[in-house]
């Protein structure tokens, strides 16, 4: 363990040294002072680190090594999709004719990059059963957003503007109803039953005239398929609001079930989840939306079309268009993986992956079932929720499990989430995960279930091999240090 | 069908279907409704080999005109800059690219530092006083930026400078529908916001004033003057900023600035047609508790020492759900690390060095362009664009000059009926004085 503090970058650098070079300058030198106005010329220099490339290399590699990606190891983070990052998804994102190409050059300069993303949305269009697809949401959450106010729009042109209700599952992601906040609606809440499922009943109860829509991820966060959908479809259709899919799960049934073919009208996908964008720490996602033909005058401008002649354009006489959601066209980098990693699978590989998913995400539940509680005994598909409350009765807490992995170099799984499982524990391995990694991560965990009965406290002391230990969150949050102020 | 991401063996596949008590896969799909199942494949393009793969993409790739091969003038928010090799080294370090978000700081202090870091460059630039840890993109981060003035100001109407990106404006006005907010243009004149204007349009329901500094035709406006009739009728001041102009230019936390957001694309990240860039949120400590998007912030552990973790989440979405600041999730992490590396590699003295170059060969090009004879629209002052007028349509121009290897400017004639013919050029410090005088030169034969 080490024991010192790891340096800023701030706390190494000294004046005088540089980590960069530019040319000389080749033309005639200015005059900021004459050239701008005086109370508009910085009088004192950022204080921007100095420090030789070297210094910068270091720096960053010692932060590497404090960081755990999936190259490192196993990373079973439900709902989250933690697959292998392919490498030629890497290469050929870097590619001069991808990377170094300005969004606003003229469209003759860059029909290579439009046939790329025109085929995207293609594919996309294919894997949901939609109609039309947008490539330019940045992320989940903003896809959500964006085709929210696409069904707002769409109400409001049938003049159905009081429609201010969106209805979303006790058990989805945050994001599902503060984006519904963000498009100007009010989250309804319908309840989940005792399998796990939207409780049909509730839902009932909560449809209106005044539903604008249901939103819904499938299978749920629980990793249960909703297989009451066809019929919750038709409730909603019958009081005519709009039905949407959250694929932050699609991973789970490609090949298997198409979104627009199980009744929904739009949805949005997460290409950096199931279709290999990395996630980069956080960022860049990508989240394009699909969308059924009624809502296709709404699309956010532009939309890339193919010409009669057989080139690629972007549309922007689109006047029921919601607008623009973003600048440019979207996350381009992450939409020229996510194509690279759907030609390289191919039809046949796509439908392995949601197979493999399924599989191991079953087999590891079963492996586990007997050491922890399982509150929704039956097939799950690309993930499962276990409870830790058998562990928390011995006085160990999810939260604990999930710091004991660490030390055996595995990320844990989504903790404490979905919310209508007590001390949730969320898993889910991915296809790319083999048989070996699946049986030693279930091996850890059935000790770890062990130590709580024999020996809690080792495991509610975790970490122990960590470069820190558990680190004070409630001093982060009542006296915020949220940068670097010099000494 | 073997594949090199899926380890999955026959034998494996028995032995886990026999733990889980079933005959087969397809047992596990058994709760999807027959009449909505999928059968069969996706019609979609079949597999290629690594290597066959790699060979039609590059193919692809090549048929764009690239501004490495190319001599690129445009700018319009996206720039052609001076990209440290050492940036792509770093983010290609997988510890940080395949990570998710850092929810388990205990392994993921590498990630937490690395934003911390950043939030304190950009808080240093831009003069405020904290910095979020990214956003998608400037445009998003602009348009965050008026809903949470008008959350925080309890008003619904928002008034943007004509002379902010075009683009920029529109992604407000998409998000200020979603929330049942007005937005009004501040008219531009002679390239810089109207200010008599304002004072017009300003009354005691204006939640923001929001401008771009320097803004979208190049001109270094006096945001000073913005900012202090935006905080005579108690609204925000919000700018739109570009962060290497700020190594130069006071900055935006020291004009009034109450919020100041941007794009960190111009350190060290292609352009990628688009995306994906950084954008960045900074604010006054008054108004750290609505910022969107995520906090890292400094603490101990047990023993004292010092580390990193996401804070003052109350603000977000999985915690607030549908009371939450703003629904973000996923940011621009990687590019957060990327700017971060390429703001270390130039430091204190190379991004003053930088952004002078970039004034200085824009000088030289606004001189080269009227010794030729054209008239440079404003004579405002400029950082690294100017506007140029011509006698002819902007993109028949373009398309003689990328003939000619060059990447002409942005035509302002599609989003300003005022501005028809007239160009947006950008000089970065990578254009050379050549390439300026062949611009020059080759623009003044087109035009002939």
């Amino acid at each position: 363990m080490h024991n010192e503090n790891q340096s800023l970058i701030f706390e190494i650098s000294k004046e005088g040294r540089v980590g960069y070079s530019l040319e000389a300058l080749d033309v005639p030198e200015v005059d900021l002072a004459e050239l701008l106005p005086t109370n508009l010329v910085r009088a004192e220099a950022a204080e921007l680190p100095e420090v030789s490339e070297l210094d910068i290399m270091r720096h960053y590699t010692a932060l590497s090594r404090r960081n755990h990606g999936v190259d490192s190891g196993f990373y079973p983070l439900g709902s989250c999709t933690m697959k292998y990052n392919p490498k030629i998804n890497e290469a050929v994102a870097r590619l001069s004719g991808f990377a170094n190409v300005h969004p606003l050059q003229d469209e003759s300069t860059v029909q290579g990059a439009m046939e790329l993303l025109y085929d995207l949305q293609t594919s996309l269009v294919e894997i949901t059963g939609m109609d039309e697809v947008t490539l330019q949401p940045a992320a989940g959450a903003h896809g959500e957003w964006t085709a929210l106010m696409m069904i707002r729009a769409f109400h409001e042109a049938n003049g159905e503007g009081h429609r201010n209700k969106v209805i979303v599952p006790d058990s989805a992601h945050g994001t599902n109803p503060a984006s519904a906040t963000v498009a100007g609606f009010e989250t309804v809440t319908v309840k989940s039953d005792e399998n796990g499922l939207v409780d049909i009943e509730d839902l009932r109860k909560v449809v209106g005239p005044d539903t604008a829509a249901l939103m819904l991820t499938n299978p749920n966060t629980l990793g249960l398929f909703e297989e009451n959908i066809i019929e919750m479809a038709e409730l909603i259709h019958e009081v005519g609001g709009k039905v949407y899919y959250d694929g932050a799960n699609l991973n789970a049934v490609m090949s298997k079930a198409r979104p627009g073919d199980m009744g929904f009208d739009c949805v949005h996908l997460n290409l950096h989840k199931t279709f290999t964008g990395p996630h980069g720490g956080g960022g860049p996602g990508s989240g394009p939306v699909g969308v059924k033909a009624d809502l296709i005058p709404f699309l956010p401008k532009p939309v890339l079309v193919k010409t009669e002649e057989g080139t690629y354009h972007f549309d922007y006489e689109r006047p029921q268009s919601i607008g623009r959601v973003k600048p440019y066209y979207g996350n381009f980098g992450i939409n020229v993986r996510a194509y690279t990693y759907i030609r390289t699978m191919g039809p046949d590989g796509l439908k392995a992956v949601t197979e493999y998913a399924v599989l191991n995400a079953n087999y590891m539940m079963r492996r586990l079932e007997p050491f922890f509680d399982l509150p929704y005994n039956r097939h799950c598909k690309h993930e499962f929720v276990l409870s830790g409350r058998r562990q928390k009765k011995l006085g160990v807490r999810t939260l604990d499990i999930a710091k004991r992995l660490l030390d055996f170099g595995y990320h844990p799984p989504t903790t404490y989430f979905p919310l209508n499982v007590e001390e949730a524990l969320m898993i889910e391995p991915t296809e790319t995960e083999s048989k070996e990694t699946l049986d030693a991560f279930c091996d850890v965990m059935i000790q770890i279930a062990k130590e709580a009965e024999e020996n809690p406290s080792i495991v509610q002391e975790a970490p122990h091999t960590t470069v820190v230990s558990r680190l004070d969150e409630t001093r982060a949050a009542r006296t915020p240090v949220l940068r670097y102020q010099q000494a | 069908m073997k594949h090199r991401y899926l380890p999955m063996t026959e034998q494996d596949q028995k032995d886990m279907l026999d733990v889980i008590g079933v005959s087969s896969v397809d047992e596990l799909f058994e709760d999807i409704p027959e009449k909505v199942r999928f059968k069969g494949l996706y019609e979609i393009k079949e597999a290629k080999s690594e290597s066959a793969l790699l060979k039609e993409l590059t193919a692809l790739a090549a048929k764009n005109k690239d501004t490495n091969a190319n001599v690129s003038f445009l700018g319009a928010g996206v720039y052609n800059h001076y990209k440290p090799v050492i940036v792509d080294h770093v983010i290609s370090r997988s510890e940080f690219y395949t990570a998710y978000t850092p929810y388990q700081p205990e392994i993921s202090q590498g990630e937490l530092q690395a934003i911390f870091e950043f939030q304190t460059m950009i808080a240093e630039l831009t003069g405020m006083d904290l910095a979020n840890s990214s956003m998608y993109d400037g445009g998003t981060a602009l348009a965050e930026a008026g809903m949470l003035a008008a959350g925080h100001t309890r008003r619904k109407k928002i008034l943007v400078s004509e002379a902010v990106h075009p683009e920029y404006r529109d992604v407000v006005a998409t998000y200020a529908y979603g929330q049942s907010i007005e937005v009004v243009t501040i008219p531009q004149k002679d390239g810089v916001t109207d200010v008599d204007a304002l004072k017009e349009l300003i009354d005691d329901n204006t939640a923001a004033v929001i401008a771009q500094y320097p803004n979208f035709f190049g001109q270094v406006e006096d945001i000073q003057v913005l900012g202090d009739i935006a905080h005579a009728a108690k609204s925000l001041f919000v700018v739109s900023s570009n962060p290497l102009a700020l190594g130069i230019l006071t900055p935006p936390g020291q004009l009034g600035a109450d919020i100041c957001v941007g794009d960190a694309q111009v350190f060290g990240i292609s352009e990628a047609f688009g995306g994906p860039h950084c954008g960045f949120f900074a604010v006054t400590t008054k108004l750290m508790r609505k910022v969107p998007g995520r906090l890292v912030g400094e603490t101990v552990d047990g023993e004292g020492r010092r580390g990193y973790v996401l804070t003052l989440q109350a603000r977000e979405q999985h915690i607030r759900r549908d009371k939450a600041t703003s629904n973000i999730c996923s940011n621009q992490a990687l590019l957060a690390l990327a700017a971060s590396v390429a703001m270390t590699a130039l430091g204190k003295q190379g991004i003053r060095e930088m952004a002078t170059q970039n004034i200085a060969k824009t000088r030289y090009a606004k001189n080269a362009f009227e010794a030729a004879g054209f008239t440079v629209a404003f004579q405002g002052a400029h950082f690294n664009e100017i506007v140029v007028k011509t006698n002819k349509c902007v993109k028949e121009i373009n398309k003689g000059l990328i003939e000619k290897g060059i990447i002409g400017g942005y035509p302002l004639g599609q989003n300003y009926d005022s501005l028809k013919n007239h160009v947006l050029i950008a000089v970065t410090e990578l254009r050379t004085k050549e390439e300026i005088d062949a611009l020059v030169a080759e623009m003044g034969a087109l035009h002939a």
